[in-house]
């Protein structure tokens, strides 16, 4: 993994654990001590999921469909989660800052289903899946222009179970 | 904490007329839906304290008299370096003359007096070319000394009513979203203010994300959307005693944008279930829940109208976000929006014949007015962002959310009169988003 993708984990992973009462802010700490080492990472273990598997999709604008690569990532999830079953996951939609907040919330909550679904369709117990939206409250880059627009559309899993010990 | 609106008696009484003055000439009048408006000048004296005690609130009144008159842009103070005359005696006459020298049109004049806590302010206003007072005589407010600025307010909201023949707004307060904090770290407190800015106090801490809040039509409660329990929710506040609870329970069901109804009984709001999201109301005593939208679409930000029989929301079931009109029982539902680009978060006037709204097009944010039926469309401002117009409540003048670009963006208010004029940023103490006007205090 080249390190501008680590840096920008790691600012993922900043901006996640400073949000409250996120039911994933804890397993990010978690993530953020046991991650930087880049050496083997245990591929049952969280920093695995969302380093290697990828934890995150992103989205076209004003689009909840999925792109191929989505696809793949979330089938990727999908065969994941099917092997660590200890995991229940919550799913975070978000939108980027152009367009108006309770639209975004909505928006937000459509992108973090169409994941879901696909987790579903991919055998994945739907009880297992938890969505929230955040809308436009939770960008994780903050200019105004596509580069960070385009990071900020997205739906990431967060791993919310299977932690103990 | 201090109670927010009960503290403040008042009590209004009409005083007898001073001087002579009857004749009916046309009387002092800005018409404020022409185009081109020459703000009328007018004197505001400090008012005369008759005790010790009222000695700098006698003062400070006559200062938020003109901020309140002069910040409509309808009114221009004439400074008191420039005045002739000094108003020693509230009951002498005026000397019109020495006001017309320095073309004061009107002229307001009051006294203070301090009891104990005790405050009793008393004022009239002046047509000054007509050499009479205007229309409506003396009135004496009295109250608690802490309600000096509601009474400085009210004298405003009675000049400003007898000038424009509009009802007044100033005697009246914002519930708002305080901000915190660079974009990606943003924190959020529920805070309530003055109409000016005045008076802030916060509702919530910043442990959770608050949104959008809506008074109820008395004033009395705030329904907003918190993510206290981790997702999004309706509560609904007393903001007297700062008690709140939650309205929508099922856990993991996003429930936002919440509007009371005219009578104060029924909560309409926005409802996610597998990613699909609907208007629904709720009674509020009872909890009852009914549908009013089933559509594969984004059902959201709706706003009664003010007689309660209509709903006016914000849907993308045509692809993109367009305004639509239905029954407040649901069914169906007629589009209003039609020229370019995306509408979203349309207000309804507390007059009824307008609703405001934000517009996106090429890029940009705008906030506009149009008629009910969605003819007459008028932008009234332009910027990077723009959105979430909330009226006064006389239907004269929207706040509105203003962000900034880029990394170092923020989020202040902003209010506008709907003819565009008059654009003013709204101090707060922070950043600030989602106003939401109340009702004129009683």
């Amino acid at each position: 993994m080249s390190g501008l993708t680590k840096v920008i984990l790691i600012t993922s992973v900043l901006g996640l654990a400073a949000c409250d009462n996120v039911t994933g802010g804890d397993v990010n700490s978690t993530t953020l001590n046991g991650g930087g080492a880049g050496t083997v990472v245990d591929q049952t273990s969280p920093t695995y999921f969302q380093q290697e598997i990828g934890d995150r999709v992103l989205f076209v604008v004003n689009q909840s469909t999925l792109t191929t690569e989505a696809k793949g990532i979330l089938l990727s999830q999908a065969n994941w989660l099917l092997a660590n079953t200890d995991y229940i996951v919550t799913i975070e939609g978000h939108a980027d800052e152009q367009g108006t907040r309770e639209y975004n919330l909505a928006l937000g909550a459509r992108r973090a289903n169409e994941a879901r679904e696909y987790l579903v369709s991919r055998g994945v117990a739907s009880s297992r899946i938890k969505v929230v939206s955040y809308g436009k409250e939770r960008p994780l880059e903050i200019c105004s222009d596509e580069s960070c627009y385009s990071q900020n559309r997205r739906a990431v899993t967060i791993l919310t179970g299977g932690l103990t010990g | 904490m201090r109670t927010f609106l009960a503290g403040v008696l008042l009590a209004a009484a009409v005083l007898s007329q001073a001087g002579v003055a009857t004749a009916q000439s046309g009387p002092l009048r800005i018409e404020i839906t022409d185009g081109v408006i020459e703000p009328l000048p007018y004197a505001v004296p400090s008012f005369i304290a008759e005790t010790a005690a009222a000695n700098e609130m006698s003062a400070q009144i006559a200062r938020v008299i003109a901020s309140d008159l002069s910040g409509t842009g309808l009114f221009r103070e004439i400074p008191a370096s420039a005045h002739i005359s000094k108003i020693t005696d509230f009951n002498a006459s005026v000397q019109y003359a020495d006001w017309k020298a320095v073309n004061a049109q009107a002229l307001i004049t009051g006294a203070v007096s301090v009891n104990g806590n005790r405050l009793t302010v008393r004022f009239r206003g002046y047509d000054v070319f007509a050499d009479k007072e205007l229309d409506g005589g003396g009135l004496q407010f009295t109250g608690t000394t802490e309600g000096w600025r509601r009474m400085a307010h009210k004298v405003a909201d009675s000049i400003y009513s007898r000038i424009t023949g509009e009802g007044g707004y100033f005697d009246s307060r914002v519930v708002y979203v305080s901000e915190n904090g660079p974009k990606n770290d943003r924190r959020k407190r529920l805070a309530i203010m003055d109409y000016d800015g005045a008076n802030v106090q916060f509702l919530t801490n910043s442990a959770s994300i608050v949104l959008a809040p809506r008074f109820s039509p008395n004033g009395d409660r705030v329904l907003y959307t918190s993510y206290e329990s981790g997702f999004p929710q309706i509560h609904v506040m007393d903001i007297g005693k700062v008690q709140r609870r939650v309205l929508s329970t099922d856990d993991g069901i996003m429930s936002f944008a919440p509007r009371f109804s005219p009578d104060g009984h029924t909560v309409v709001f926005s409802q996610s279930q597998g990613g699909n999201t609907d208007l629904f109301t709720m009674d509020i005593n009872s909890g009852k829940l009914t549908r009013l939208t089933s559509a594969p679409s984004i059902e959201t930000a709706p706003s009664f109208s003010p007689d309660g029989s209509q709903i006016v929301f914000e849907s993308d079931r045509s692809g993109s976000q367009q305004l639509y009109v239905m029954a407040a029982a649901g069914g169906d539902a007629r589009r209003i929006s039609h020229g370019k680009g995306r509408y979203g978060t349309p207000v309804w006037s507390p007059r009824g014949d307008l609703l405001a709204f934000t517009k996106q097009n090429k890029g940009r944010f705008h906030i506009g007015v149009m008629r009910t039926d969605g003819s007459e469309e008028r932008l009234l401002t332009a910027s990077f962002l723009d959105e979430g117009p909330t009226w006064s409540p006389n239907g004269r003048v929207i706040m509105f959310t203003r962000e900034t670009q880029g990394a170092n963006g923020r989020s202040l208010l902003y209010s506008v009169d709907i003819s565009g004029r008059n654009l003013r940023p709204v101090r707060t103490p922070d950043g600030g988003s989602d106003p939401a006007w109340s009702p004129l205090q009683n």
